[in-house]
C-alpha cells in the first residue's frame, strides 16, 4: 500500500516535470520570450536588461533551470494588466472557480449516476430513452449556447435569476464564498447548471453502459441464482463495481470543468480564473497564461494523484497490490 | 422410486432476435429423484446451458420460456411471479458457473457476499450468519474458514474461488443444484477434487444435482443418469451405465466412438462427420439426420421420444434394436 | 429477408429500424447540402456588401427589407439577412469540422498503427504522449494553441486537430494492439511479405470500425469546439463568419431582447451537431459486439 502511493507520486512528479517542459518549450521557445515577460512598448534598454537578468543569453537548458527555480520559489512573474505578482492574481480568483465547478460536477455526478444506472437497468422503457434523449442533447448542444438560451430565459425573458456576476458573498477561512448566501446561490444557479449539463449527460452515458455491461455478467447471474432481490442486487453489486469508472471519470471531468469553466465564466461573468484567462488572451497578458497553463497542469496531475489514493481505499484488488 | 423432487415436461426455450427465432431448447423433459445426480451433456450451443437457466427462471432478454412445465417439489414455476421466483431461487433450487472468476464480486468480501446470501432468504444476525458461512467454507473444504471470511476473492485460487461459490450455493440446502461445467476453468488435479466433493456432498445433504458438461467422461464418472443434449433436444436419457453400454441414439453412439478411451492405442478417433447445425436454420425434421449414417425418408419427420423402461430416446432408426426387442 | 446479405447491406437493414437515426442522417445529408449550395439556396449574398444596407440591421423575423423581400429569420447586426448568413455559416462551420474531422483521423490513425506495430521505445513514446494529452481537456488545449498562434483558418484547423488526433490515436491503437497480438498477424509478419502489406491488408481494416464511430462523434466536436472559440472571439476571422461567430455577434443584443440574431444560427449548430451524434450513437451500437444479440 506504502509502496503504491509512494510509486503514484513518483509518477506525479514526473509528469509534472514532462508538463513543465512542455510549457516551457511552447511558451519560451515557440514565441519570443522577451514577448512573454515585457510589454511590447518597452525601450531597447529594458529588453536588453529583461534578457540579462532572465538569462535569455544562455543555453536553453540553463533557461530551463531557471525557469524552474522560479516555479518552485513561486515566481511567475507580474501581469502586464494588473501589475501585481501572477500567482497573487490567480489565487484571488481561483476560490470563485473551485465553488462553481464543485457544485456543477457534484450535483452532475449524483443526478448523472442515477439516472444513468436506471436507463441502464431498463434500457427499453420510456423513461430509460428519454433519459438518453436529454443526455444526447445535453452531450451535443454546445454549452455557451445552453448558457445564452439560460440567460435569455430565466434574466431576460422570466427575470428570475441574476444573468451574471457573483452576488453576496461571504468569507470564511479568508475566502470569500457564493453559495452561502441566498444572493450569492441565486448567482451561481444558471452558471451551475450551464457547467453541469454536459458533465450530466457524460455521467449518464458512462453509467448506463456500465450498468448494462455489469448487469449481463456472471457477478449478477450467479447473484440472482442465489436469489438475492433486484434491488439488493443494484445497491450492493452493481453500485459497487460500477464506482470504478465512475470516479475515474469523476476526476477527469474534475479537471476538464475548470477548463470548461472558461467558456461559462465568460458568458455569466463569473469572476473566476476562467473570465481572467479569456481576458488575458485577449490583451496578451502572456505571463498569466503561462501560470494558468502551469496551474491546470498541476490541478490535474492532484487530481489524478487522488484518484490512484481513493483506488487504492476502494478496490481491495489496488489496496493489497495484486497484479491485475 | 421416490418422487422426484424436479421435474421437467417438454420445456421450450426460445431467443427471439433480430435475425430470427433461436429455438435454444425445443423439447426437454427428465425427472430428478431427491440426491440424484443427473449429467446433461453436449456440444456447445446445444441448449444445455439455456436449460439450467430456464430452470431457475433466469433467462434474458430476448429469451423466455415459451412451452413446457418445471415443477420443483410440486410447485410449477414457469407460472410464479417474478418475486415468488426469487424467493426459490438460492433456497430450493441454486446454480454454480464455469468461471468462478468472474462469478464472484471482487469488490465484497467472501463474508460480505455470502451474507448477502444468506440475507435473500433469511433472517440471521451477524453472529449467526458467520457461523453459517464458516460452517459451509468448512464443508466445502476451505481451511480456517472463519478467518477466511474478510478475504476477497482475489486472494483465493481458482479452485478455492469455486468452493465458495459451491458454499454460497449450498447456504440453504436447497433441493436442486445446477452445475454448468464448474471444473471446465480449473486445473485437472483440482477438478478431479472438486468433482467427486460435490458428489459425496450431495450424498450428505440430500442435495439433487444437475451436472451440466461437454466432457461425457467426466460426467459419466459422478453421474448415476444421463441426458444428452443435440440442437435444444435431448435426444437420449437414462441409468449412466447402461447407456454407456448400449446406446440406442446414433449421435450418443458417435459421441461415445469418438472418446479416446474407446480407441485402441494408436488408432484414429472415430469422429461425427458434419458440423452442428445452426439453430437459426434447423431443418425440419430429425436435426441430426444430415449427420446420420442410419438417416432414411422417415427421418424428414420429427421423431418424438420413445420411453422404454427408464430410457427414452428420439430416433426412427436406434442403435442395438435387436437386443431391445428381446428386453 | 434479402437473399444476398452482405456486411453493408445487413448493417444498413439494422440501421433502418431506428427512425430516428435514419430521420437524423437525412437531416446531415440536408444540411450538407444546404451548406454546399449556400450560394443558390440564400436569398442573398450576406458577404456582398453592395447588397447591404445598415438601415436594415436588427431587423425581427418577417422584416421585409429595403432588398425587397421577406428576411424569414430577421437581419444580423449589420443589416444581413440572416437566413443566408446561416447558410453561408453552415458551410464554414461544415468545413472547418470535416478538415480537422480527416486531418486528426489520418495523423491519429498513423501515430497509433504505428505504436501498435512497431512496438518497444515507439510505441511507449507515442502512447505516454497520446495518453498524456487525453487527460488534458481539448478545449484548453484548443485555447492556448490559437492564443499562441493566433488567429485563421489554418490555425484554428491545427489547434482543432492537436486538441483531437488523440482520440483516434488511442482508437487505433486499441483496436490495432489487439489485433496484432493474433497468431495470423505474426504468422504475417513473419513471411516476407512488405510491412505495409500487413497493415493495410490486416491491421487498417481492423481498426476501420470503430475509427468511423469515433471520425463522427469528433466531426460533431470539431463543429461545436470551433463555435466555441469563435464564441469567445478566437476563432476565425471576421472575413469568414462561422455559426460560431454569427451567435458571438448576437450576444450583445441578446439583453435588449433581439434574441433572433443569436438565436437561430445557434438552433442551425444544434440540429447539425445533434443529427451527426445521433447517427453516431446508432453506428457505434451496431457495431459493439458486446451489446449484440
Amino acid at each position: 500500500m506504502l509502496g503504491f502511493i509512494i510509486q503514484r507520486f513518483l509518477q506525479a512528479v514526473g509528469v509534472m516535470a514532462v508538463m513543465s517542459v512542455i510549457v516551457f518549450c511552447g511558451v519560451y521557445a515557440i514565441g519570443n520570450p522577451i514577448d512573454i515577460v515585457i510589454p511590447p512598448e518597452a525601450t531597447a534598454e529594458i529588453r536588453q536588461d529583461a534578457i540579462r537578468r532572465l538569462g535569455l543569453d544562455r543555453p536553453l537548458y540553463e533557461q530551463y533551470f531557471i525557469f524552474i527555480g522560479n516555479l518552485l520559489q513561486g515566481d511567475l512573474g507580474r501581469s502586464f494588466v494588473y501589475n501585481i505578482p501572477v500567482l497573487e492574481l490567480i489565487g484571488g480568483r481561483l476560490p470563485a472557480t473551485l465553488e462553481l465547478v464543485l457544485i456543477s460536477v457534484i450535483s452532475a455526478t449524483v443526478l448523472g449516476v442515477t439516472l444513468g444506472i436506471y436507463a441502464g437497468y431498463r434500457p427499453d422503457s420510456w423513461v430509460a430513452k428519454t433519459i438518453m434523449a436529454v443526455s444526447v442533447l445535453g452531450f451535443s448542444v454546445p454549452s455557451f449556447w445552453v448558457g445564452l438560451i439560460l440567460i435569455l430565459t430565466f434574466a431576460v425573458n422570466l427575470g428570475w435569476l441574476p444573468a451574471g456576476g457573483r452576488g453576496d458573498t461571504v468569507e470564511i477561512w479568508g475566502v470569500d464564498w457564493s453559495f452561502p448566501t441566498v444572493n450569492g446561490l441565486s448567482h451561481i444557479v444558471l452558471p451551475a447548471i450551464n457547467l453541469a449539463l454536459f458533465k450530466l449527460a457524460m455521467m449518464i452515458r458512462l453509467a448506463r453502459a456500465g450498468t448494462r455491461e455489469i448487469m449481463l455478467t456472471d457477478t449478477i447471474k450467479f447473484a440472482r441464482a442465489a436469489g438475492l432481490s433486484e434491488g439488493t442486487i443494484l445497491r450492493r453489486h452493481l453500485l459497487k463495481l460500477i464506482s470504478i469508472p465512475i470516479i475515474t471519470v469523476f476526476g477527469l471531468e474534475l479537471g476538464s470543468t475548470l477548463a470548461f469553466a472558461v467558456v461559462t465564466e465568460t458568458i455569466f461573468s463569473w469572476p473566476g480564473v476562467g473570465k481572467l484567462i479569456i481576458d488575458s488572451i485577449a490583451v496578451l497578458d502572456r505571463p498569466v497564461m503561462v501560470a494558468y497553463l502551469i496551474l491546470v497542469a498541476f490541478l490535474f496531475v492532484t487530481i489524478n494523484f487522488v484518484i490512484d489514493l481513493v483506488f487504492a481505499l476502494i478496490d481491495p484488488r489496488v489496496r493489497h497490490g495484486a497484479s491485475s | 422410486m421416490s418422487a422426484p423432487v424436479l421435474s421437467v415436461r417438454d420445456l421450450r426455450t426460445h431467443f427471439f432476435t433480430r435475425a430470427g427465432v433461436v429455438k435454444a431448447v425445443d423439447g426437454v423433459s427428465f425427472d430428478l429423484a431427491p440426491g440424484e445426480i443427473m449429467g446433461l451433456v453436449g456440444e456447445s450451443g446445444s441448449g444445455k446451458t439455456v436449460t439450467g437457466f430456464s430452470l431457475l427462471g433466469l433467462v434474458d432478454e430476448p429469451g423466455r420460456i415459451v412451452e413446457g412445465s418445471i415443477k420443483l417439489n410440486g410447485t410449477e414455476l414457469t407460472t410464479l411471479s417474478d418475486v415468488e421466483l426469487r424467493a426459490r431461487r438460492g433456497r430450493d433450487i441454486s446454480m454454480i458457473f464455469q468461471d468462478p472468476i468472474a462469478t464472484l464480486n471482487p469488490m465484497l468480501t467472501i463474508g460480505q457476499q455470502m451474507k448477502l446470501a444468506i440475507d435473500a432468504h433469511e433472517r440471521l444476525g451477524k453472529r449467526a450468519a458467520d457461523a453459517r458461512a464458516t460452517e459451509l467454507l468448512t464443508q466445502v473444504g476451505i481451511p480456517s474458514a472463519a478467518a477466511r471470511l474478510r478475504a476477497y476473492p482475489h486472494e483465493f485460487s481458482g479452485g478455492m474461488r469455486q468452493r465458495v461459490a459451491i458454499a454460497i450455493a449450498l447456504l440453504h440446502r436447497p433441493a436442486v443444484i445446477v452445475a454448468d461445467e464448474p471444473t471446465t476453468a480449473l486445473d485437472v488435479s483440482i477438478q478431479a477434487q472438486i468433482l467427486y466433493q460435490m458428489r459425496d456432498l450431495a450424498a450428505e445433504t440430500g442435495t439433487a444435482l444437475i451436472w451440466i458438461s461437454h466432457d461425457l467422461a467426466v460426467v459419466s464418472s459422478l453421474a448415476s443418469k444421463l441426458a444428452v443434449m443435440y440442437a435444444g433436444r435431448i435426444v437420449e436419457q437414462g441409468p449412466t451405465a447402461t447407456l454407456l453400454r448400449d446406446p440406442r441414439h446414433p449421435y450418443t453412439a458417435g459421441l461415445l466412438a469418438s472418446l479416446p478411451a474407446m480407441a485402441p492405442p494408436g488408432a484414429p478417433l472415430a469422429q461425427i462427420p458434419g458440423t452442428t447445425p445452426s439453430l437459426l436454420s434447423l431443418p425440419p425434421g430429425c436435426p441430426f439426420a444430415p449427420r446420420c449414417d442410419r438417416a432414411t425418408a422417415e427421418c424428414a419427420a420429427e421423431p418424438e421420444i420413445t420411453f422404454r423402461g427408464d430410457r427414452g430416446w428420439r430416433c426412427f432408426h436406434p442403435v442395438g434394436q435387436a437386443e431391445e426387442v428381446t428386453a | 429477408m434479402s437473399g444476398q446479405s452482405t456486411p453493408l447491406r445487413l448493417f444498413w437493414a439494422e440501421f433502418r429500424e431506428n427512425k430516428v437515426a435514419v430521420f437524423a442522417l437525412v437531416v446531415v445529408v440536408l444540411m450538407i447540402l444546404l451548406a454546399l449550395f449556400a450560394s443558390v439556396v440564400s436569398p442573398q449574398n450576406p458577404y456582398d456588401l453592395a447588397n447591404l444596407s445598415l438601415m436594415d440591421s436588427r431587423r425581427p423575423p418577417g422584416f421585409v427589407g429595403s432588398g425587397g423581400y421577406t428576411h424569414i429569420l430577421g437581419t444580423d447586426p449589420q443589416g444581413r439577412d440572416l437566413l443566408s448568413a446561416i447558410f453561408y455559416g453552415l458551410r464554414i462551420s461544415i468545413q472547418i469540422g470535416l478538415a480537422a474531422g480527416f486531418v486528426s483521423l489520418t495523423i491519429g490513425t498513423t501515430l497509433g498503427i504505428l505504436a501498435a506495430y512497431v512496438g518497444g521505445r515507439i510505441e511507449a513514446l507515442i502512447m505516454r504522449l497520446v495518453d498524456l494529452q487525453l487527460s488534458f481537456p481539448a478545449i484548453l488545449l484548443a485555447l492556448v494553441i490559437v492564443a499562441l498562434l493566433g488567429q485563421g483558418k489554418a490555425q484554428l484547423i491545427g489547434a482543432l486537430v492537436a486538441a483531437q488526433y488523440a482520440y483516434f490515436a488511442r482508437t487505433a491503437y486499441g483496436a490495432a494492439k489487439a489485433e496484432r497480438g493474433k497468431d495470423y498477424i505474426e504468422a504475417a509478419v513473419a513471411t516476407p511479405l512488405s510491412a505495409r502489406l500487413v497493415v493495410l491488408r490486416h491491421l487498417l481494416p481492423n481498426c476501420t470500425p470503430p475509427l468511423i464511430v469515433v471520425a463522427t462523434v469528433q466531426i460533431a466536436n470539431s463543429i461545436s469546439l470551433e463555435a466555441t472559440l469563435s464564441f469567445l472571439g478566437l476563432g476565425l476571422p471576421v472575413t469568414e463568419p462561422s455559426l460560431g461567430m454569427l451567435i458571438s455577434n448576437g450576444f450583445p443584443y441578446m439583453m435588449s431582447g433581439r434574441y433572433w440574431i443569436s438565436v437561430y444560427p445557434g438552433v442551425a449548430l444544434i440540429i447539425l451537431i445533434v443529427a451527426i451524434n445521433i447517427v453516431g450513437d446508432q453506428v457505434r451500437d451496431q457495431f459493439n459486439p458486446r451489446l449484440r444479440r
